[in-house]
């Protein structure tokens, strides 16, 4: 039989567009005490993690977020040793971290110990990133790990997603001025910005950006195209005390390290800041806001 | 409690009964079912409108109950551990109400703390009864009134052997109890009835580990706030009614105030409520119990912040303490309970349920969950980061005992003046002066102003407290007997 199942799985992205994908096969589907969690296989984006709905990683496109969160402070902070990930739970940040050789430590804080757990089973080439011994796991609320943490880390990477669901917290005020805290004078800070192109998504991407410009003295956001995300396009924020994403970017020395990579690139880096202009319109206008 | 029995909830069930049999309305609410008020029912939802009607021979009467009502109050009394069990539909100040006017009548005394609600104080100008004030000792570390302690409700009882009642708080609003069980006792030896506010004790009938309830303690009167931690909708309330007392008599006292267009949103609200509470409320409180002392030990661990707890227990005006309640005292960073209330709600998004001058307290219930709690405590840690400062004023207010020179009733109805606040020391006030939340009374009608209440009230109004109950929106002026 080469007639495919009928079976697609969709992703409202708005409640008049959903984004649908044809399912081969689910390969699991388990309850955590926070999320649903299920991973289908299909064909063009291979397996898919899906956590409460959203596709959280796909084996075609998550190459492209993880180099983006990664790369992008990487090649503009001259000495990271110290990093943190917020989330992660699929390990896909941790893994484009360790490829770094001068980073000697990384705690990846995910309170779903459920997930880590199906990331290792479903995508163990991802996973792999937790079995370097630079890689510390820690099944706690990233909020709460955060609370104890003071001038500790270089890098800090919110792999969060969902300003909804039970990562809510960490898309708050008091989240992004922890990360200040824990960050080092010379800090960075990387985050999910969401997508600007939906009027519903549009309030929390404002909201967002007005409360880490309040908190970090340069604040930019940058952008790259991503399949699985409502309407293919993503964003993410940059939040630093000292390093500006482009005027601190040093493409000479990113390269001199010869990262092997798919997306990113060092002119690419440059012009992912390089925003459409009503996304910068809608961040002036919070800029500008009292 | 009879378990078994306490699985159903004749209420809802006669509701839903009555929604399948499709009865066409040719009676009240004129909305009918909500097709004569789309916007309504986009609003609530077809299911919610459709069970807004009026009462009737399937659905009982809240008024002169006799079948599925009737039934309810029992299961609630019995869930309760009360003689009787009144469902209520005009908010725990109409129980609060009823209590005060079955055992008072003009011109009688009844014993209580200053800490009370102003429905207490509204009862008072109803019925003509005189307030005879026990002092509740202010903590002055954390600038709240304690409970009354056992030593002082005696002396208050010695002094006025003609009181019909004592009236007490089981908890405050911040969660301390006074010893009720011998203060019960200590009354009724003396024939004195005893009414306990339990606006903010629901869980007490069901949790572990928390300070006794009022029919427990063996009170006459209960009145409480099933809405609050009871989990059922905003103004729903009961009072329940120990085995010594008319309970008919209290029918007809809540009957001279009660709508007799009863909601049964409301009462189903109830009897649903009471059927969670008695069959899973012991869980549900021991979580919320949890919550409540995570939240404290991690916002203790900030610094700076107290969030107090059973330390505070001395067996005698804090003679226990309900664990479930956050309370945290604030002025160890410079902040006014006030000012982290409104940083909470217009720099976090996070709403609490109040912040006086010195305290906030935010209200932990089985609704929570524990990444809500996360951002709570981070939070507070960030505005101490950021707001924090330096502040050698830590005045929180004392207790201040009032002057009583006319009952409430005879000061509410004299001719009176409005008078500007610093033109008023000596005078009688008319009116009730209070900070809301949380709702408890600075000045009530027929006390005499002094220069501390003056004082007092221009302090809280400098914290931005919102003061309310004068005819004057402002509280520049006040109303005081000619």
């Amino acid at each position: 039989m080469d007639r495919p199942m009928d079976i697609w799985f969709s992703q409202l992205d708005t409640d008049n567009v959903k984004t649908s994908i044809r399912v081969d096969k689910q390969l699991y589907s388990g309850e955590s005490d926070y999320q649903r969690i299920d991973v289908f296989q299909s064909k063009e984006f291979g397996k898919m993690i899906v956590l409460d709905g959203e596709v959280i990683f796909s084996e075609a496109d998550e190459f492209i977020y993880n180099e983006m969160v990664v790369h992008v402070p990487m090649a503009v902070h001259p000495n990271v040793k110290d990093v943190l990930i917020i989330g992660g739970g699929d390990g896909g940040v941790a893994r484009t971290c360790i490829e770094y050789q001068e980073i000697e430590h990384i705690d990846v804080v995910e309170p779903d110990e459920m997930f880590i757990n199906v990331s290792k089973e479903f995508f163990p080439e991802t996973a792999k990133g937790f079995d370097d011994p630079r890689v510390q796991i820690h099944n706690m609320d990233g909020l709460r790990f955060l609370r104890r943490c003071v001038d500790k880390y270089d890098l800090i990477i919110n792999d969060s997603t969902d300003p909804f669901g039970h990562t809510e917290g960490l898309f708050t005020k008091e989240f992004y001025g922890s990360c200040y805290k824990a960050l080092h004078d010379d800090g960075i800070m990387v985050y999910q910005h969401g997508s600007p192109f939906y009027d519903e998504d549009e309030a929390a991407f404002r909201a967002m950006h007005r409360k880490v410009y309040k908190s970090f003295p340069i604040s930019r956001v940058y952008q790259a195209s991503i399949p699985t995300c409502p309407a293919g396009y993503w964003m993410f924020g940059f939040a630093s005390k000292k390093y500006h994403p482009l005027i601190d970017f040093n493409p000479v020395r990113w390269k001199a390290r010869n990262i092997k990579t798919w997306y990113y690139t060092t002119n690419l880096h440059q012009g992912a800041f390089m925003l459409p202009r009503y996304v910068e319109d809608l961040l002036e206008e919070e800029e500008n806001r009292k | 409690m009879d378990l078994i029995r306490q699985q159903s909830a004749p209420v809802y069930e006669a509701l839903e009964a009555f929604k399948r049999k499709r009865v066409v309305p040719f009676d009240v609410p004129g909305h009918k079912r909500g097709r004569g008020n789309p916007e309504l029912v986009q609003l609530l939802g077809e299911k919610c409108v459709s069970l807004d009607v009026n009462s009737m021979k399937p659905l009982d009467n809240l008024g002169h109950p006799i079948s599925v009502i009737k039934e309810a109050e029992e299961l609630t009394a019995d869930a309760f551990g009360a003689a009787h069990a009144f469902l209520m539909v005009n908010g725990t100040t109409s129980a609060v109400q009823s209590m005060i006017l079955s055992v008072c009548k003009a011109g009688d005394k009844i014993i209580l703390p200053r800490n009370i609600h102003k429905s207490v104080i509204n009862a008072m100008v109803l019925c003509g009864a005189i307030p005879v004030y026990a002092e509740a000792k202010v903590n002055t570390g954390i600038g709240i009134a304690m409970g009354v302690s056992l030593d002082e409700m005696e002396r208050a009882m010695d002094e006025n052997p003609d009181a019909v009642a004592v009236f007490i708080n089981n908890p405050t609003y911040y969660g301390v109890c006074s010893n009720l069980k011998a203060i019960t006792e200590l009354a009724h030896e003396r024939g004195m009835r005893v009414l306990v506010d339990e606006a903010h004790g629901t869980h007490l009938y069901f949790g572990t580990g928390l300070p006794i309830s009022a029919m427990a303690a063996g009170a006459d009167l209960a009145a409480v706030s099933m809405h609050k931690s009871g989990g059922s909708l905003t103004q729903s309330s009961i009072l329940l009614c120990g085995p010594d007392f008319d309970s008919e008599y209290v029918r007809q006292i809540i009957n001279l105030t009660q709508t007799t267009s009863a909601s049964y949103l409301l009462i189903s609200s109830l009897d649903i409520s009471r059927r969670n509470l008695a069959l899973r409320g012991k869980e549900s409180f021991a979580k919320v119990s949890r919550m409540a002392e995570y939240a404290r030990n991690e916002i203790n661990a900030i610094g700076g912040y107290y969030a107090y707890g059973a330390e505070l227990i001395d067996g005698d005006s804090v003679y226990d303490f309900d664990v479930t309640k956050l309370s945290v005292y604030t002025r160890g960073i410079g902040l006014t309970g006030i000012e982290i209330y409104d940083l909470l709600r217009d720099e976090y998004d996070i709403q609490i349920e109040f912040g006086d001058i010195g305290n906030i307290l935010a209200y932990i219930s089985i609704g929570d969950r524990i990444q809500d709690i996360e951002r709570l405590v981070g939070a507070l840690e960030d505005i101490k980061r950021n707001y924090q400062k330096e502040d050698a004023d830590q005045f929180c207010g004392d207790f201040i005992k009032p002057e009583v020179v006319l009952s409430p009733q005879e000061a509410f109805y004299s001719v009176k003046e409005s008078l500007d606040l610093d033109d008023t020391e000596g005078k009688i006030c008319g009116e009730l002066v209070m900070c809301y939340p949380p709702g408890i009374p600075i000045l009530t009608p027929g006390e005499r102003i002094d220069r501390d209440i003056i004082n007092y009230i221009k302090y809280a109004k400098e914290k931005g407290c919102s003061l309310q109950g004068t005819l004057d929106p402002l509280v520049e002026k006040i109303s005081v007997i000619k």
